[in-house]
């Protein structure tokens, strides 16, 4: 075990990918079970450069380049881990982890359950999501709900590089599965849905003063970005930005909560907030039936019933592939947001 | 050893991570790389057991010879016509390719992927397919369509994702489909297309069919579990089916050796299947006719599978999205011992006397006006993200034969959505 890298207070400006690369740094410093692989990943770094200058640093057995396999990048994964090692293994896109999934279904989510604790997989799949970028429909999709359908695995998603280095971190030295999906649509800037404009730089954005050590963001932590009291939005990855651009645009008083965590939830804070509001709204790109907008519906009614004003609603993409040229009609965007905002406010009281 | 108390003193053991030979700034060298001479690589009968062919997987189809002679038992003997009407299709091929990479880069699509130095592999295989077999391609087999004389204008409206684009702008460019052109639906997801061929393949033979079926898939690619799904079925079916790994050396930045390259072919996992394999100079358009024909045949009278490695070399990018020049040495592609595939088809047409600098000369500059007519045409069209798309509609058909309520809502939905942006986007 290499000497831990402690956290001196020091930051710098990151952007999402630069954070992403520097919690797989701290982590690997820290910990040398700590390993990163997948295709490109090695000596290129990553198609996004995420693992850039981990080859370098710690070496061809630390990070390197696979075959083209998911179902052999989880499955080695799970083997690596059962050994005692930290695997963190990358699928390039998310569109791509299908062939992986009977050993992350089936295996990794299963082990410390089925083996009564002697085996454990603590791995940490990242893979970037989401569309926005022109990539069709197998470079596009947001799939987290598959994962949040099954047991034994947490699924964290951020949304700004301070939170994504934090989570990451979290996800790393965490004893169980996590699929960590990365927002990809947002790992240059925050992107607020305006698709003709251009899009600011991370540095523009306070959440890209990223500290250069150790620090962690909790799992299962919300982050309640604005404190409003007319609607609680519930939003995680790209949409949390789009999300808050339209409040500000609109000029309502809406909460907005980061989920950060979709598994396990920070059940307390959709509570205590939607207590408040009265009101919900849920925002996901991914397609809209059986997505995690469901789940977060159905909890929000069980729990919060009583102190509901309105229906909730959800903003999400549609039930079809995402499409190439259509994106921007697809995307939930402004329009659909506003379009919800009213539709929530109109009931009972009024005027928005 | 049974006891648990005892360990007994051994080295440590070692985690072997590929290396390629040559990184960005090295001299390449392929000196090492093990070329046959031409006739050296046997060809057996149409109908002979696999078993008594496992040396072929090792061996390397050749037909053109460094001074651009044809020799050997696998010279096609193609009448010069067919030979120029092969040249022709590679230059238009490559032409098509400059010039849709140049459109990606003027901003007028999203990404493109050129098959630059491969153009036989597709091209001369198709050749040697019958028109209504049935091809299950990868994304760098544009070739295919434009040996079977597509329309340029049809593909370049799919590029462009435009308001003709026979794919309504859902696909991501380069990703065509067509049936009259027996051309399956390309996927994103690398060699799904593998076991999809066998079992079109199946359906054929099971329907006491004629056509058989061609798949492709990069060496990269072969690593997927879905190769290895198509190996053993196309086995235990014995599958009409011919299935070419296309071992361009590259994975974006991954060398064949990820792949298991380095350890052996990728035709020796033919042998592993009980499967006809045949290794063949990818480069080289004979070859990769003769080898295509001889599975072509296998497959139609019956004999089973044959998975054909082509070895070739991935001349440029993986795509629009990568710099090749971060991970791998430049002059790779130009010291490559093969050669480059139209460079060798027109050097042999020359030697027998068919063809001269001249007429080469014309030939590309007819190609070069082809591509730029056709262009001109698509972008009337439209060109991605200027308005000239499909209807918005049209996003939600096709997702089933006929839409459910959700959908119909969902369509609504959208609809009322581009009214409340002052109907920004094309409707119906």
């Amino acid at each position: 075990m290499s000497k831990a890298r402690e956290n001196t207070g020091s930051t710098t400006q990151r952007n999402m990918i630069q954070a992403i690369n520097s919690a797989m740094d701290v982590c690997m410093e820290r910990d040398d079970n700590v390993c990163v692989f997948g295709e490109d990943v090695g000596y290129y770094g990553g198609v996004f450069r995420a693992t850039a200058g981990l080859q370098e640093k710690y070496g061809k057995t630390r990070s390197f380049d696979t075959p083209i396999n998911e179902c052999g990048i989880i499955g080695v994964a799970v083997g690596m881990a059962a050994y005692g090692m930290r695997p963190v293994p990358e699928i390039q896109f998310a569109d791509y982890i299908y062939p992986g999934l009977d050993q992350l279904v089936s295996e990794a989510a299963r082990l410390r359950y089925r083996s009564a604790g002697e085996f454990t997989a603590p791995i940490t799949i990242r893979t970037p999501f989401g569309g926005g970028i022109f990539g069709g429909q197998t470079h596009s999709q947001s799939p987290e709900s598959i994962f949040t359908h099954v047991c034994g695995v947490k699924t964290v998603i951020p949304s700004t590089p301070y939170d994504a280095k934090g989570l990451l971190i979290a996800a790393i030295e965490d004893p169980d599965p996590v699929v960590f999906f990365e927002p990809k649509r947002i790992y240059n800037g925050p992107f607020d849905g305006h698709y003709d404009t251009p899009v600011l730089p991370w540095s523009k954005h306070p959440a890209s003063d990223v500290p250069d050590g150790h620090y962690v963001i909790p799992l299962g932590k919300a982050n309640v970005l604005r404190e409003g009291s007319a609607v609680t939005m519930l939003c995680y990855g790209t949409m949390v930005h789009v999300t808050a651009a339209a409040v500000e645009e609109l000029g309502i008083d809406a909460e907005v909560i980061d989920l950060r965590t979709l598994l396990p939830l920070d059940m307390e804070a959709i509570e205590a907030s939607v207590e408040k509001t009265g009101r919900c709204i849920i925002v996901h790109e991914a397609t809209r039936t059986s997505g995690f907008g469901a789940e977060l519906s159905a909890l929000v009614q069980e729990r919060c019933f009583y102190h509901l004003e309105a229906p909730i609603q959800r903003v999400t993409g549609y039930d079809t592939p995402y499409p190439h040229s259509l994106e921007w009609a697809y995307f939930p965007g402004p329009v659909r947001l506003r379009l919800a905002i009213e539709r929530v406010m109109e009931d009972v009281s009024g005027n928005l | 050893m049974a006891s648990d108390t005892e360990r007994r003193n051994l080295p440590p053991l070692k985690l072997h991570v590929p290396e390629p030979k040559f990184r960005p700034g090295d001299d390449a060298d392929f000196s090492d790389i093990v070329i046959p001479a031409v006739g050296e690589t046997r060809r057996p009968d149409i109908a002979d057991d696999h078993r008594d062919m496992p040396d072929l997987s090792y061996g390397l189809v050749r037909v053109l010879d460094d001074e651009g002679k044809a020799a050997g038992p696998w010279d096609p003997k193609l009448d010069p016509d067919t030979l120029r009407k092969i040249l022709r299709a590679m230059a238009l091929t490559r032409a098509f390719d400059g010039r849709m990479f140049r459109a990606q880069r003027q901003g007028k699509t999203s990404f493109y992927m050129k098959c630059t130095g491969e153009e036989a592999v597709a091209v001369a295989g198709t050749f040697a397919l019958d028109r209504d077999d049935m091809t299950f391609p990868s994304y760098r087999q544009q070739g295919i369509l434009i040996a079977r004389d597509w329309s340029l204008v049809d593909m370049m409206n799919q590029v462009y994702s435009n308001k003709k684009d026979r794919l309504m702008g859902r696909q991501l460019p380069i990703m065509y489909s067509t049936k009259q052109g027996g051309f399956f639906s390309i996927s994103g997801n690398l060699a799904t297309q593998f076991p999809q061929a066998v079992g079109w393949a199946m359906a054929s033979a099971a329907k006491g069919d004629t056509r058989i079926a061609a798949t492709w898939t990069g060496e990269g690619s072969s690593a997927e579990g879905d190769f290895h799904s198509a190996c053993i079925f196309a086995s235990v079916y014995r599958a009409p089916v011919i299935m070419n790994v296309v071992n361009n050396q590259w994975a974006i930045s991954s060398f064949s050796g990820f792949a298991g390259g380095d350890e052996t072919t990728f035709a020796a996992r033919a042998v592993g299947y009980g499967i006809a394999g045949l290794r063949v100079d990818g480069n080289d358009a004979l070859a990769v006719y003769a080898a295509t024909q001889w599975a072509a045949e296998r497959a139609r009278t019956n004999h089973g599978p044959t998975l054909i490695e082509h070895f070739t070399y991935r001349a440029e990018g993986h795509s629009t999205s990568d710099d090749p020049g971060q991970y791998r040495s430049a002059d790779e592609a130009a010291e490559w011992p093969l050669g480059d595939p139209i460079a060798r088809l027109k050097k042999h047409l020359i030697v027998i006397g068919e063809w001269d600098e001249e007429r080469h000369a014309k030939m590309d500059e007819e190609v070069a006006t082809q591509v730029k007519t056709a262009q001109k045409q698509a972008e009337k069209n439209g060109i991605l993200g200027h308005g000239l798309h499909q209807p918005l509609e049209t996003m939600f058909e096709q997702v089933f034969e006929e839409m459910p309520w959700h959908l119909k809502e969902q369509m609504q939905d959208m609809l009322d959505e581009n009214e409340a942006a002052n109907n920004v986007a094309k409707t119906r």
